[in-house]
């Protein structure tokens, strides 16, 4: 009976995941990226251009979106950090897991912090 | 007669090698970007009102300050060309067929220096007092509103 993969620091388990996560939240980032340069790029046409499609950002279904946006930023962000460490620092690969968790934690506190602000904004 | 032997020769000097500057781009641009972008999150979304007090005033406000014009300007620049490397790393992984795939990395570099000569172009020809704009769409600074 062959055993399942023990996993490396690139197969399965958490190097995967982790690389994974990265780039889905690296195209999601960019996407937005190119909608919001275009979004801001309004101001130059007339202030009530921008205006009016400045107020979709502040809609429950938009507002709600920016909570996954700030996630997904928070997360590449400190994985990213994570990446560079694996890289260049001598221990790094040996405790990218235990940096990974690190990295969901700090993603997760902050989220915790911005989420109910940001929800009365939108909201309140 | 002597003879004369070639002295052993390392490969010809390579032409610069991108892939190791892109890698080398992703993590410096990277960390700057963490900076840049949390400050951007945290000066529109955290202080004060956050999304609810953004609008073209607000804008205004932040781009008559050259402090804010490089900040955003910094943030455009890197950001757009580490997405769109970062895609690009992506593209190179799935696409399969060569013609595909190079077309689909020209269309993510000409997206990239459209929006960063369209972004660059806002940010320093802007003008916080428009004459198409209504007092109240304007920021308090501007004559118009300063009767």
């Amino acid at each position: 009976m062959p055993s399942k993969p023990a996993g490396t620091l690139y197969r399965g388990k958490v190097g995967m995941w982790s690389w994974v996560l990265h780039r889905i939240t690296g195209v999601a980032i960019f996407f937005f990226l190119l909608v919001h340069v275009l979004d801001t790029s309004l101001v130059r046409l007339s202030p009530e251009a921008y205006d009016v499609v400045i107020a979709t950002y502040k809609t429950p279904i938009i507002g709600l979106a920016e909570l996954g946006l700030v996630a997904a930023i928070l997360f590449h962000a400190f994985n990213g950090i994570r990446i560079i460490l694996i890289d260049f620092w001598s221990k790094g690969s040996k405790y990218q897991n235990a940096m990974f968790w690190v990295v969901v934690s700090i993603a997760f506190v902050i989220f915790a912090i911005f989420t109910p602000r940001h929800l009365g904004n939108v909201f309140g | 007669m002597s003879i004369v032997i070639e002295p052993p020769r390392t490969a010809k000097p390579k032409r610069t090698n991108w892939e190791k500057w892109g890698w080398i781009y992703m993590r410096v641009s990277g960390v700057a970007l963490i900076i840049l972008v949390f400050g951007h999150l945290f000066a529109n979304l955290w202080v004060g009102e956050g999304i609810k007090a953004i609008d073209f005033a607000f804008v205004a406000g932040k781009w008559s300050d050259p402090f804010w014009q490089v900040w955003d300007l910094l943030m455009l620049w890197l950001a757009l060309i580490h997405g769109t490397n970062g895609m690009r790393t992506i593209v190179n992984d799935y696409a399969e067929r060569e013609k595909t795939r190079k077309r689909l990395v020209w269309i993510l570099w000409a997206t990239c220096v459209a929006l960063i000569v369209l972004g660059t172009l806002v940010i320093y020809t802007f003008d916080p007092c428009p004459a198409n704009g209504t007092p109240e769409n304007l920021p308090s600074f501007c004559p118009v509103n300063q009767s």
